[in-house]
């Protein structure tokens, strides 16, 4: 496998699709927290790819940035939203979470 | 094939099948190991492509939000007392023999570097990857809101010239969020028995 623009997407797209499976098959809330987190790294790969074989140049690599950044506050916010569901159930199972079920 | 599509395919397979695992998983302990393998062999991909800031902002940031996304996973999911902790004799000199190599790669690889000239040597040695990989300046004056590696002066360019604004709003955000989460995740009373 040459390291070329395909190759790299095709990484990005194995990345998106776990990360897909991941948020659509776990129960566990922080199992789908980790699919969220390989969504988003899927997205920064295809970023950097185009920073490096187009002329995207530096934009690319500064969105990646902004991701990096924003899913890290995804994260702190998601895990307090686990906890407090946690206080609240004592369980993080994302398939009790249904009091809002119309 | 070179230096550089080896090491794609590596840390490439690394990505793949760490992701895969990650699915495949049933414990979260284990879900998040895969996952910092996967997240590092990311990281290493973005070194491939000459994004070394990225890189090294992916394995801070990316990495050691997993760890703590582990930690939590660990506290909240833990339905009982731990059984067996000690590990077997046979898992301690497995693993002494893992350290013992790794110190061996290390301090080879210390050994085996030019350190008086780092720059003139990595440029001289004729590594493209290495070479070319320094964008640690340019990101930061993109951040700044200059632009060193396009020409907005040429005709038609409409862009706006550099992330300044963005990069206040995310600082913003981030301290709304660190707030937020603080807020959110106070110790409450827990109402026991009505899950």
């Amino acid at each position: 496998m040459t390291a070329d623009l395909n190759s790299y997407l095709f990484v990005g797209a194995v990345l998106f699709v776990c990360g897909v499976v991941c948020m659509a098959t776990k129960r566990n809330g922080i199992g789908v927290l980790m699919g969220v987190e390989l969504v988003l790294n899927g997205a920064n790969v295809n970023f950097v790819a185009f920073s490096r074989y187009t002329d995207l140049g530096l934009d690319g690599q500064v969105f990646s940035l902004f991701v990096i950044v924003l899913a890290a506050a995804e994260a702190a916010i998601a895990l307090a939203i686990a906890l407090n569901f946690y206080n609240n159930y004592l369980t993080i199972d994302v398939d009790r979470a249904n009091k809002l079920k119309g | 094939m070179n230096g550089e599509s080896f090491l794609f395919t590596v840390f490439a397979l690394a990505t793949c099948l760490g992701a895969i695992a990650v699915v495949f998983s049933q414990t979260v302990v284990r879900m998040a190991f895969w996952l910092v393998i996967s997240l590092g062999s990311t990281a290493a991909l973005f070194f491939l492509a000459n994004a070394d800031f990225v890189g090294a902002a992916q394995l801070l940031i990316y990495v050691g939000g997993t760890l703590v996304l582990l930690v939590f996973g660990v506290m909240l999911t833990a339905s009982g007392p731990y059984l067996k902790i000690a590990t077997s004799p046979g898992e301690i000199v497995m693993g002494s023999c893992v350290g013992l190599l790794f110190l061996v790669v290390v301090y080879a690889s210390l050994n085996g570097v030019d350190w008086r000239e780092p720059s003139t040597a990595v440029t001289e040695s004729g590594n493209p990857v290495v070479a070319t990989g320094n964008t640690l300046r340019p990101i930061g004056l993109s951040f700044l809101g200059s632009r060193p590696d396009q020409d907005l002066t040429a005709d038609g360019e409409t862009l706006t010239p550099g992330y300044l604004l963005p990069f206040e709003i995310v600082s913003v955000h981030l301290l709304v969020v660190l707030i937020g989460a603080a807020y959110l995740a106070r110790a409450k009373r827990r109402a026991v028995g009505s899950g």
